[in-house]
C-alpha cells in the first residue's frame, strides 16, 4: 500500500466519524494556538522592550554622577560628597579611541512661553551629539548645531506636543519662544515619538547645554551619554571612562556606568525565558490533546474492528493496518497543528490590531516547536491504538458484525 | 493445490481446551467446488479460516500450493491472502463509509497497485457484476444481493486461486441468493477452486463434493474429485 493510497484511506476515516474527528482536530488546535498566542504575547513584550532600548541608540554608556553601590566599613569621618559631572568631565571622555560621541546632559524644568501661552516645560539642555546619539528624528527644521559649546546661541528644538501648545496651526519655526527669563529662537521640531521609557521627548524643549546651565544657575551635568565606538568598545570604553572620571575627580571613583547592553541583555534574558515558560505551560495542553487522540484512537479501533479484521482477511498485514493507524492520528495533529497555526496568527493579528504599539508575534522557534509537539504527541499516541489494532485477531474481528 | 494433514485446532475457553478441530486431513485439487456443511459448532468455519490462513492450526500441516504456510510468518501469509485468496462473508463486511467502487478497489489499494491500473479493472469488475449503474453508491444504498456481489467483486479483483464462501446466502432472500450462487459457480467453472460453508442444504448439494463435519471431525465427504 503506497504512502498516498495509505493518506487517502486515513482521510476518509476520519471523514467518516466526523464529530470524532472534529473534537480531536479542536483539541489539537486549541493546544497549538495556545502555544503561538502566549508566545507571542511574551516574544511582543521582549521586543517592545529591546525595541524601546535600542529606539534610545545604540551601544550607549550612561554616566551618572554618584555611586551607586554601597561598601561596608564605618561611616567616612569625612562626609564624600560625589563630584559633579561637569563639562570639561565630558570633554575628556571624548579622548578615547572607543569612544564615538559624547552628550553632555542637563535637565529642568521651567516656564516655556510665547505670545500669551505659557505652559510649564521640561527643558533639556544637549549638544549636537544627542541628535545622533539618541536617533532622534526632526520632524521640522534642524537640531542644535555643532559649534563652540561654550558661547551657545539662543536656538531651542521644541518637542512635537509642546509646539502643538504653543502654537496651535502656526508655524513654529523661526519664532521666538521664552523660557525662563530668555528668549530663543525655534529652529527645529522634533518628529512625534511618544513615550520612550518613561521620557516622552514630545514635550521637550532642547537647548544648548551650556544655555541651560546658566538658565538653571549650576556648572553641573545631569548626566552624559557616552556612544561606544562599536559593541566590542563598550566594555574597554566603560573602564576608560571610569579611570579618565577617577583621574580627574582626584582619584575618587564616584560616577557610576551603565551599559545599555547589559540593562538590555538582563531584560532580554528574563522576558525569553518568560516566554518559554509561558509556551511551555501552553505545551502541557498538547500533551493533553495527545491523550485524548489516544483514547479517540483506541474508540476508533473498537468501533472499526470489523474493518481491521476485513482488511486483515484481505491480506494486509500487521505492519500496513499500524501504519493506516498511525497515519490517521498523523493526519489529525498536522491538521490540528494548521488549523491551531491559522487560529494562533490571526488571534495575533487581531492583538497587534488592537495593541499597534506591541510588536506581537510568535517566534519561529515557538511555531515550530509546536507543530512538532502536536505531531510527536499526535504519533506517540497513536502508536498504542494502531498496535492494539494490529495485533486483532481476525478471526473474532469478523465474527462481530 | 490444498493439503491438510492432521490439523488439530484447540481453543482455551475459560481454562479449559476445547477441540475445534481433530485430525482434519483432507486434499482440495485445483478447480474443486466444494461444500462444507455441519451442525454450528462443528467446526466448519474453524476450518475455513484456517483455510484461508486467518487462524493458524494448533498442530499438523497445511500446504498451500505446495507452500508449508504453518511456518510462514505472518507477514508471508498476509501476502498470500492477498495475492492468492479470496473472501465471501455472511455479512458481507463493506466498509461503510466506502462507496461500492472503493470497496472493490481495497485489495489493489492494499497491493499497491497504482491508480490507473486500478481504475480499469474496478470499471470492468462493476459491470461484470451488473453494478456499473451503483459504482458510487455507499453499501447502505445497496440491497442485500448487490452488497453480497460488490463483496464477491472485491473477493475476485485480485483473481485468486481459491475463493472462501462462509455462509454466502445467510442472509439474502431466496432470488438474491440464487443469484450469488450462480456468480460463485461461474467463477468455479472459469477454474477458481471454490469452498462454500453452509447451513443450506440446497446450497450444500449443488457442490461436486460435499463435506459434513460433526465435532471437528469431517464425517463424510463425498470424495475428491467426485
Amino acid at each position: 500500500m503506497n504512502f498516498r493510497d495509505r493518506l487517502t484511506y486515513a482521510f476518509t476515516a476520519l471523514r467518516g466519524a466526523r464529530l470524532r474527528s472534529g473534537l480531536m482536530l479542536l483539541a489539537m488546535a486549541i493546544g497549538v494556538a495556545a502555544v503561538v498566542v502566549l508566545s507571542a504575547l511574551g516574544e511582543g513584550a521582549r521586543r517592545y522592550v529591546v525595541g524601546e532600548f535600542s529606539s534610545l541608540g545604540t551601544h550607549l554608556l550612561i554616566v551618572l554622577p554618584g555611586r551607586n553601590e554601597t561598601t561596608g566599613g564605618a561611616p567616612p569621618l569625612v562626609s564624600e560628597t560625589p563630584r559633579d559631572l561637569s563639562l570639561d568631565d565630558a570633554e575628556a571622555l571624548k579622548r578615547s579611541r572607543h569612544v564615538r560621541l559624547v552628550a553632555p546632559i542637563n535637565v529642568g524644568a521651567a516656564t516655556v512661553s510665547y505670545g500669551g501661552l505659557e505652559r510649564d516645560g521640561v527643558i533639556m539642555g544637549a549638544t549636537h551629539e544627542l541628535y545622533e546619539v539618541r536617533h532622534f528624528k526632526m520632524g521640522q527644521g534642524r537640531f542644535l548645531p555643532p559649534g563652540d559649546v561654550h558661547h551657545p546661541q539662543p536656538v531651542v528644538v521644541l518637542g512635537a506636543r509642546l509646539r502643538r501648545e504653543l502654537f496651535g496651526s502656526q508655524p513654529a519655526l523661526g519664532e521666538r519662544i521664552r523660557i525662563g527669563d530668555r528668549r530663543f529662537h525655534v529652529i527645529g521640531v522634533l518628529q512625534e515619538q511618544g513615550q520612550s521609557l518613561g521620557m516622552n521627548t514630545d514635550d521637550l524643549a532642547i537647548i544648548p547645554v551650556t544655555a541651560a546651565q546658566s538658565l538653571f544657575n549650576v556648572t553641573s551635568l545631569f548626566r552624559i551619554i557616552v556612544e561606544a565606538s562599536s559593541r566590542e568598545a563598550i566594555e574597554p570604553g566603560r573602564r576608560h571612562i571610569i579611570a579618565t572620571l577617577k583621574a580627574r575627580h582626584d582619584g575618587e571613583e564616584d560616577v557610576t556606568v551603565i551599559t545599555q547592553d547589559s540593562i538590555l541583555s538582563t531584560f532580554d534574558r528574563i522576558l525569553g525565558a518568560l516566554t518559554m515558560t509561558v509556551a511551555g505551560i501552553a505545551a502541557i495542553s498538547l500533551v493533553v490533546a495527545g491523550v485524548l487522540i489516544m483514547n479517540v484512537m483506541l474508540v476508533a479501533v473498537a468501533q472499526r474492528t470489523a474493518e481491521i479484521g476485513l482488511l486483515k482477511a484481505l491480506g494486509a498485514a500487521p505492519q500496513i493496518i499500524q501504519r493506516l493507524f498511525i497515519t490517521e492520528a498523523a493526519l489529525l495533529s498536522l491538521l490540528g497543528a494548521a488549523i491551531g497555526l491559522a487560529i494562533g496568527q490571526a488571534s495575533t493579528a487581531v492583538l497587534r490590531h488592537l495593541y499597534p504599539n506591541l510588536p506581537f508575534g510568535a517566534p519561529l522557534w515557538a511555531i515550530v516547536a509546536a507543530i512538532l509537539v502536536a505531531l510527536g504527541t499526535g504519533l506517540a499516541f497513536g502508536v498504542l491504538p494502531a498496535r492494539r489494532a494490529a495485533r486483532l485477531d481476525p478471526v473474532q474481528a469478523l465474527a462481530r458484525r | 493445490m490444498i493439503q491438510l494433514q492432521g490439523i488439530e485446532r484447540v481453543f482455551d475457553v475459560g481454562g479449559q481446551q476445547v477441540h475445534a478441530l481433530r485430525d482434519v486431513n483432507l486434499r482440495i485439487g485445483r478447480g474443486d467446488y466444494i461444500s462444507i456443511m455441519g451442525p454450528s459448532g462443528s467446526g466448519k468455519s474453524t476450518l475455513l479460516n484456517i483455510i484461508g490462513l486467518l487462524d493458524r492450526p494448533s498442530a499438523g500441516h497445511y500446504l498451500f500450493e505446495q507452500r508449508d504456510i504453518t511456518a510462514l510468518s505472518d507477514n508471508e501469509q498476509a501476502q498470500v491472502r492477498r495475492e492468492r485468496i479470496g473472501f465471501v462473508f455472511q455479512f458481507f463486511h463493506l466498509i461503510p463509509r466506502l462507496t461500492a467502487a472503493e470497496n472493490i478497489e481495497l485489495p489493489l489499494l492494499l497491493s499497491g497497485v497504482p491508480a490507473a491500473q486500478r481504475r480499469d479493472k474496478v470499471l470492468r469488475t462493476l459491470s461484470a457484476y451488473g453494478l456499473a449503474a451503483r459504482a458510487h453508491h455507499r453499501p447502505e444504498q445497496l440491497s442485500g444481493g448487490q452488497r453480497q456481489r460488490v463483496a464477491i467483486g472485491r473477493a475476485t479483483i485480485i483473481e485468486p486461486g481459491l475463493l472462501l464462501a462462509d455462509e454466502p446466502t445467510g442472509n439474502l432472500d431466496r432470488a438474491s441468493g440464487h443469484e450469488v450462487v450462480e456468480i460463485l459457480e461461474q467463477l468455479n467453472a472459469r477454474g477458481i477452486t471454490l469452498v462454500v460453508v453452509t447451513h443450506d442444504p440446497e446450497l450444500g448439494q449443488r457442490a461436486r463434493r460435499r463435506l459434513r463435519m460433526v465435532d471437528g471431525t469431517i464425517v463424510e465427504d463425498t470424495g475428491y474429485g467426485a
